[in-house]
């Protein structure tokens, strides 16, 4: 679910920050500043214990927007500038996409039940009784649980009688829907990346932004600086994020240094065509049924959860590979940078060769902030050329099992059927239909409920941004 | 700087004004603005009570200038009835909307 989230804003005014820095040539002598700059206002409120607290995770989330990870980090004195100075003279980028802020997770729930005023200190004591860890305790009237014995079963909660236990939830484990969020023996939070699906959901749903996605953004900046020539691929949600419209945006992009800008809403069109071709054939050949196949967290999922399903995932590639195809043959000598609202992209782009980076919306954005340029304000430009409005409409859940139906002949049976967001329910429905029939015979699948304009790194809120796509379809 | 403000400010302070509408709201849907969640803002008409929303009115503006200076505040900023409130979120809006309506009112 979208939430207008003050980690999300933190961690995009350290973008504006570091990006305005990297700009003006003054990455390695400002960076170390960044921390104070934020935290210098007279009416600067600590999040943590102090303001020096609050700098150090300043600092560390620093690193990840340099596009480092941070797990094994530990402050020993070296000042950012070292850090910055290493990320402007790597080449290219790796996984994986995520990090974790350990120092965030410490100010989050140790034991997942926790004892409320309701407890009476009955005679019965059930929790105490049935606890199989002997964790809890009765202490001055009151039941007690020892976090270090707890294991979070759950059967205090379910034995009070005066429901005065209750249940804290992890929002990490809670939000990922594939079980790859858990705690490691020091209580910090780990991705296991054997079942990761990268839907980002940890990254949105962390209260303490401890969840993080590793920023690509100076790397595209000092490309940008060497000389190089960069195609930049939008993808068809990026139109919702800013109240502006199609050619707005395109005058904007150019305005940002990107020497040539391509709509993916372009390589959308292909995709629905092949995906269309492609569905008539399973058709013919007796299939009961064929999936969407351009949510990369969705095929991620089947991958790693629902192998028997892989047979009914088309096979037709994404539009973002179309649209860097097409990049690729028009501007040979470009480097191709997409961007977009989602994180799955972000590994899709490592594992694609015709892509050389990835960047989140939240990054656009702040690059436009940082150059001072405002979108809504922009030249509103011709277009060059025009993808359909259903190319365009990917990024609304229902768009791309509606373009491609609109590629059928109007004789054809398709009975299309939504999958809007992957969570366990619909992961286990998917699992049911893989070895029989689905509900309908086109189904689409969107990891992020709503569609793509509700990604993990969107900045519009996702009704808005609906609104907005709409209007240029 | 100050110039660059006054041009692009409102187009809504010159648009005909209702005598039934006591409060102007306008958000600014600048890209800084944008960037730090003023999008959420857009969202205020339907949170509107019934009973003020003949005495409101809401507009969307491009870039008002207010982020150019750190004087202002931060992002994301509204201006209600020519009073520039920074850090605006849904319920800030609605307070002072309130607030107005009820002055508006006592000196009727």
């Amino acid at each position: 679910m979208h939430h207008n989230n003050n980690a999300a804003l933190v961690k995009r005014e350290l973008l504006i920050a570091l990006i305005s820095a990297m700009l003006d040539d003054r990455l390695e002598t400002d960076i170390d500043r960044i921390p104070y700059e934020m935290t210098s206002a007279p009416d600067y409120e600590p999040i943590r214990c102090c303001v020096q607290h609050d700098r150090q995770i300043l600092k560390t989330r620093l690193l990840a927007r340099l596009g480092f990870s941070v797990e094994d980090y530990s402050d020993d004195g070296t000042p950012l500038a070292v850090y910055a100075k290493q990320a402007l003279e790597r080449t290219g980028v790796t996984g994986p996409i995520l990090t974790v802020l350990d120092d965030a997770c410490n100010a989050c729930v140790k034991a997942r039940y926790l004892v409320t005023n309701a407890c009476q200190g009955c005679l019965a004591r059930p929790c105490m009784m049935n606890c199989p860890k002997k964790a809890v305790r009765v202490v001055d009237g009151r039941a007690v649980i020892d976090t270090d014995l707890c294991v979070s079963c759950g059967i205090c909660m379910r034995e009070c009688p005066y429901h005065a236990i209750i249940e804290v939830p992890v929002p990490c484990e809670r939000a990922c829907p594939v079980g790859a969020v858990s705690k490691d023996e020091q209580g910090k939070e780990r991705i296991d990346y054997s079942k990761c699906v990268f839907c980002g959901s940890c990254m949105r749903e962390c209260p303490f932004g401890a969840m993080m996605d590793k920023s690509q953004i100076i790397d595209v900046l000092r490309e940008k600086k060497q000389g190089k020539k960069i195609a930049v691929l939008f993808a068809p949600a990026v139109a919702g994020q800013f109240r502006a419209s199609l050619g707005q945006l395109f005058s904007a992009l150019g305005e940002a240094g990107f020497d040539a800008v391509f709509e993916v809403a372009l390589g959308a069109d292909i995709t629905a065509e092949k995906e269309a071709a492609e569905f008539l054939e399973r058709m013919e050949a007796g299939e009961p049924f064929m999936t969407t196949s351009c949510c990369p967290a969705y095929v991620e999922t089947v991958r790693k959860h629902i192998p028997t399903l892989a047979k009914r995932v088309s096979h037709t590639a994404t539009p973002m590979h179309y649209t860097a195809e097409l990049a690729a043959e028009e501007c040979p000598d470009h480097l191709r940078v997409f961007i977009g609202p989602c994180l799955a992209k972000r590994k899709e782009g490592l594992d694609d060769p015709l892509v050389d980076y990835v960047l989140s919306v939240e990054e656009l954005g702040a690059l436009f902030v940082a150059l001072g340029i405002d979108v809504s304000g922009m030249e509103d430009a011709p277009m060059q050329r025009n993808a359909s409005a259903s190319g365009r409409g990917f990024a609304l859940a229902g768009g791309v099992a509606g373009a491609v139906m609109a590629q059928l002949p109007s004789d054809s049976v398709c009975t299309p059927v939504l999958v809007d967001g992957l969570t366990s329910t619909t992961i286990k429905m998917l699992s049911r239909w893989a070895d029989g029939a689905a509900e309908g015979n086109l189904v689409e699948v969107m990891a992020c409920t709503g569609g793509c304009i509700a990604g993990p790194s969107v900045i519009a809120n996702p009704k808005v941004a609906a609104a907005q796509l709409r209007k240029g379809c | 700087m100050k110039n660059a403000i006054s041009k692009k400010r409102p187009y809504g302070l010159f648009k005909e004004i209702d005598m039934n509408k006591q409060i102007e709201v306008i958000i600014c849907s600048g890209t800084a603005c944008y960037v730090m969640g003023g999008s959420e803002l857009l969202l205020l008409e339907e949170n509107l009570p019934e009973s003020w929303r003949d005495r409101v009115t809401i507009s969307g503006s491009p870039c008002l200038g207010f982020c150019r200076d750190r004087q202002h505040g931060k992002a994301p900023f509204v201006s209600v009835n020519g009073t520039t409130v920074p850090r605006a979120t849904i319920p800030v809006i609605l307070e002072l909307i309130g607030e107005l309506l009820e002055a508006h009112d006592a000196s009727q």
